[in-house]
C-alpha cells in the first residue's frame, strides 16, 4: 500500500510535467493542425536558454526563466513564419517531416553551441522536502510540479478570458468564419507557435531543474505523443487529464510490473501499448472532437 | 516530345524501358555495376552495399507513403524484425539464406499486417504516431525477448552461401545484394503498372473516393503495409548478412525517419526518385566527414563538430527539400531531361 501510494503521487507529478508539455503539442495543433514532432527539442532549448542565463550571465532564476520565455517565443514564432508557413495546406507527410527535420537541426545545433555534455542546473529550489501527510515528496519534484500546474492555470485562463485568447479559440472552432469576422489568422498562427514554444522552454526548464539538461533532453517530447493522444489531440483539458492518467500508468507498470521483466523498459513502454489501444478504440482521445468527412 | 517513337505491338508500347535510348542507357548502367566492384576500394564497396540494402527498404517505404498515402515511421522496426527472423533462422537453425531471407520478408510482412490494421479507423497524424508506438513496442520487443533476440548482445550470423561459395566479403556480398535491389526496383515498377498498383494510387489520391469506385479500403492499405513490411524486411534480411551481426540498436526510430527522408529527398511516388533519394542520403554525410578530413589542418577541431553538424545538415536537407523541392530529386531529374530532349533547338 505503501508503494502504491507513492507510485501514485509520483505519477501524478510526472503528469502534470506532461501535461504541461503536452499542452505544446495541444496548442498548435488546435490552431494550424500540425503536429509538431520538434516540440521536444524547444523544450530542449528552451531549458539551455535558461541555463545559460543563470550559468554565464549569472542572473536569477526568475529573471532567467523570463529571457528563456521571450527567446523561446522569438524563436516558435521565427519557425512558423519560415518553415511553417510556406507548407501551409500541404500534405500531412510534409508537415510531419518538416518539423521531424527542424528537431533535428535544433538537436545539432544545441550540440554546437553547448557540446554533447551532461549539465545540471545550479540550485533553483529550495531543499526541504515537501510533507503531504504520510507522503513526502523531495522538493525537486514538488516545485516543479507547482510551476507546471501554475503555467497550465494561465495559459487556460488566457485562453478563456483575454480576447487574443478568444480568437485563437475562434480560429480552432472553424478558421473561414474567424476569418470572415476580421481575426488575423496568420497572427493567430504564429502566436500559437510562440505560445506552444513557451510552454515548451518552461517544461523544458521543469525537467531540468529536475533531472539535468543535454541536447539528448529532446527524447522525451516523444514519450508526450500517448499523452496527447489519450485526452485528445485539441483539448487543453484532456492534454491535462490524459497527462495524470499516463504518468500514473507509466509508474504503476514502472513499480509493478518492471521488477518481472528481466531487462526492464516496461514503464516506458507501456504508455504507447496504451496508446496502440486508444487509436484502436477511440482515436479521439477522451476529449477530442471526432473528425467527420465530407467529399 | 518524343520523335521517332512508333509502337507497332501493344507489347511494345506496354514495356517500361520504352526508348531505345533509355534501354541503352540501363544497359550502360549494368554494365558499370558489374564492373564496379572490381575497381572500387573497399570504401566505396561498402557504400554501394549499403545504398543497394537501404535501397529496398526505402523503396517498400515508398510504396506505403509515396504510393498509397499511408505514413509510417515504424519502416525500422519492420526491417528488424525481418533481420531478426533471418538471424535466428540462419545462426540457431543452420537454414540456407535462401530460405531464411523470404522468411524474414514474410515475418515483417505479417507484422506489418498487424500494425497496418489500425490504418482502416485512423489515417495522416494519427496513423502516423500509430506506427511510432510499433517502432517504440518492437524495439522494445527486440532488446527484451531475450531467449530469441539474444537482448542487447544480439546475434552473430554466419555469411550467406551461394553455391558452395560464402559471402563473406564485401564483394562477394555485393552481386547478392545489388541484384536483389535491382530486382525489387523492377517489381515495384512494375506493380503500379496493376490493379493493385493503381488501387493504392487510388487510395493515395482521395480514399473515399476511391472506395466508392470499388476498391476495398481495408484490403487495400493492409496490402500496401504488407508489401512495404515484406521489402523492409528483405532489406532486414540482407543487412543481417550484410553485417553479420544483429543487436536492437541496429534499427532505431533515426532509422525511419531516415529512410523517410529518403522517400522524400527522392521523390514520393517515384520509383526512380527513391533510388536517388537512398544514393543522396547515404551520401551526404559521408561527404561531410570527407570535407572535415580534407580540410583538418585549416579547421583542426572540426572533428568534433561532425555529428552533430550531420544532424543539422540532414534536417536542413528534409527542411529544403519540403520547401523548394516538394516533389524531390526525381523531378529534378525530369526537368533536365526535358531541357535536353531538344536541346540546342529550344530554350
Amino acid at each position: 500500500m505503501e508503494l502504491f501510494v507513492q507510485l501514485m503521487v509520483s505519477g501524478v507529478v510526472t503528469g502534470g510535467i506532461y501535461a504541461l508539455i503536452a499542452m505544446g503539442f495541444v496548442i498548435i495543433y488546435k490552431a494550424t493542425g500540425v503536429i509538431n514532432f520538434a516540440t521536444g527539442e524547444l523544450m530542449m532549448l528552451g531549458a539551455f536558454f535558461c541555463w545559460t542565463a543563470m550559468t554565464a550571465a549569472r542572473a536569477p532564476f526568475a529573471v532567467a526563466l523570463v529571457v528563456a520565455i521571450v527567446a523561446a517565443g522569438a524563436l516558435g514564432a521565427a519557425v512558423e513564419r519560415v518553415v511553417l508557413r510556406p507548407l501551409l495546406g500541404k500534405r500531412t507527410i510534409s508537415v510531419i517531416m518538416v518539423t521531424i527535420g527542424l528537431s533535428a537541426i535544433f538537436k545539432g545545433v544545441a550540440e554546437i553551441l553547448w557540446s554533447g555534455e551532461y549539465r545540471s542546473f545550479p540550485p533553483i529550489f529550495p531543499r526541504a522536502p515537501v510533507v503531504l501527510g504520510s507522503v513526502i515528496l523531495p522538493s525537486r519534484q514538488a516545485y516543479p510540479f507547482l510551476i507546471a500546474v501554475a503555467a497550465i492555470a494561465l495559459v487556460g485562463l488566457g485562453f478563456r478570458f483575454t480576447r487574443t485568447g478568444t480568437a485563437m479559440r475562434a480560429t480552432a472552432g472553424d478558421q473561414a468564419t474567424a476569418f470572415g469576422m476580421g481575426i488575423d489568422i496568420r497572427r493567430v498562427f504564429s502566436l500559437s507557435w510562440s505560445l506552444a514554444a513557451v510552454t515548451a522552454a518552461v517544461s523544458g526548464v521543469v525537467i531540468g531543474a529536475i533531472g539535468g539538461i543535454s541536447p539528448q533532453l529532446g527524447a522525451v517530447g516523444l514519450r508526450i505523443l500517448p499523452v496527447v493522444i489519450l485526452g485528445g489531440l485539441d483539448s487543453i483539458g484532456g492534454a491535462l487529464l490524459g497527462g495524470v492518467i499516463m504518468g500514473i500508468l507509466e509508474n504503476l507498470a514502472g513499480g509493478y510490473l518492471d521488477p518481472l521483466m528481466e531487462g526492464g523498459g516496461v514503464k516506458e513502454v507501456a504508455p504507447f501499448v496504451a496508446l496502440v489501444g486508444i487509436l484502436m478504440i477511440r482515436p479521439w482521445g477522451l476529449f477530442g472532437s471526432r473528425e467527420i468527412e465530407r467529399l | 516530345m518524343l520523335i521517332g517513337n512508333y509502337k507497332e505491338s501493344y507489347a511494345a508500347d506496354e514495356a517500361l524501358f520504352r526508348t531505345a535510348t533509355s534501354r541503352v542507357w540501363l544497359a550502360l548502367l549494368g554494365v558499370a555495376a558489374a564492373v564496379f566492384p572490381f575497381l572500387a576500394g573497399d570504401y566505396l564497396l561498402y557504400l554501394a552495399n549499403l545504398m543497394g540494402v537501404l535501397a529496398i527498404a526505402a523503396l517498400g517505404l515508398n510504396i506505403l507513403t509515396g504510393f498509397t498515402g499511408q505514413i509510417s515511421l515504424g519502416h525500422a522496426a519492420f526491417m528488424g524484425v525481418g533481420a531478426y527472423t533471418t538471424a535466428v533462422l540462419a545462426a540457431r537453425l543452420g537454414l540456407p539464406f535462401w530460405v531464411a531471407m523470404p522468411a524474414g520478408g514474410a515475418s515483417a510482412c505479417l507484422a506489418g499486417m498487424v500494425f497496418g490494421v489500425p490504418s482502416l479507423r485512423i489515417k495522416g497524424l494519427y496513423l502516423a504516431i500509430a506506427t511510432v508506438a510499433a517502432q517504440v513496442i518492437l524495439e522494445w520487443v527486440f532488446a527484451n525477448w531475450n531467449a530469441v533476440t539474444g537482448g542487447i548482445r544480439g546475434i552473430n550470423v554466419p555469411p550467406a552461401r551461394v553455391l558452395g561459395v560464402a559471402l563473406d566479403t564485401d564483394l562477394r556480398i555485393y552481386f547478392l545484394v545489388q541484384s536483389l535491389a535491382a530486382l525489387h526496383a523492377w517489381a515495384a515498377a512494375n506493380l503500379f503498372r496493376t490493379r493493385v498498383g493503381r488501387a493504392f494510387i487510388a487510395v493515395r489520391d482521395r480514399d473515399i473516393s476511391a472506395e466508392l469506385m470499388g476498391v476495398n479500403l481495408f484490403r487495400t492499405k493492409i496490402l500496401s503495409f504488407m508489401i512495404s513490411s515484406y521489402y523492409a524486411g528483405i532489406a532486414g534480411g540482407l543487412w543481417v548478412y550484410f553485417t553479420k551481426v544483429v543487436t536492437p540498436e541496429n534499427f532505431p526510430l533515426s532509422l525511419s525517419i531516415q529512410f523517410l527522408a529518403m522517400v522524400i529527398v527522392g521523390g514520393l511516388g517515384s520509383i526512380k526518385g527513391t533510388l536517388f533519394g537512398t544514393v543522396f542520403v547515404t551520401l551526404v554525410p559521408e561527404l561531410l566527414k570527407a570535407a572535415t578530413e580534407a580540410t583538418r589542418s585549416v579547421f583542426p577541431d572540426a572533428m568534433s563538430y561532425l555529428a552533430p553538424m550531420k544532424d543539422v545538415i540532414f534536417g536542413a536537407m528534409i527542411v529544403a527539400f519540403l520547401i523548394f523541392e516538394p516533389h524531390g530529386l526525381a523531378e529534378m531529374w525530369n526537368r533536365t531531361k526535358r531541357f535536353f530532349a531538344l536541346w540546342p533547338f529550344k530554350k
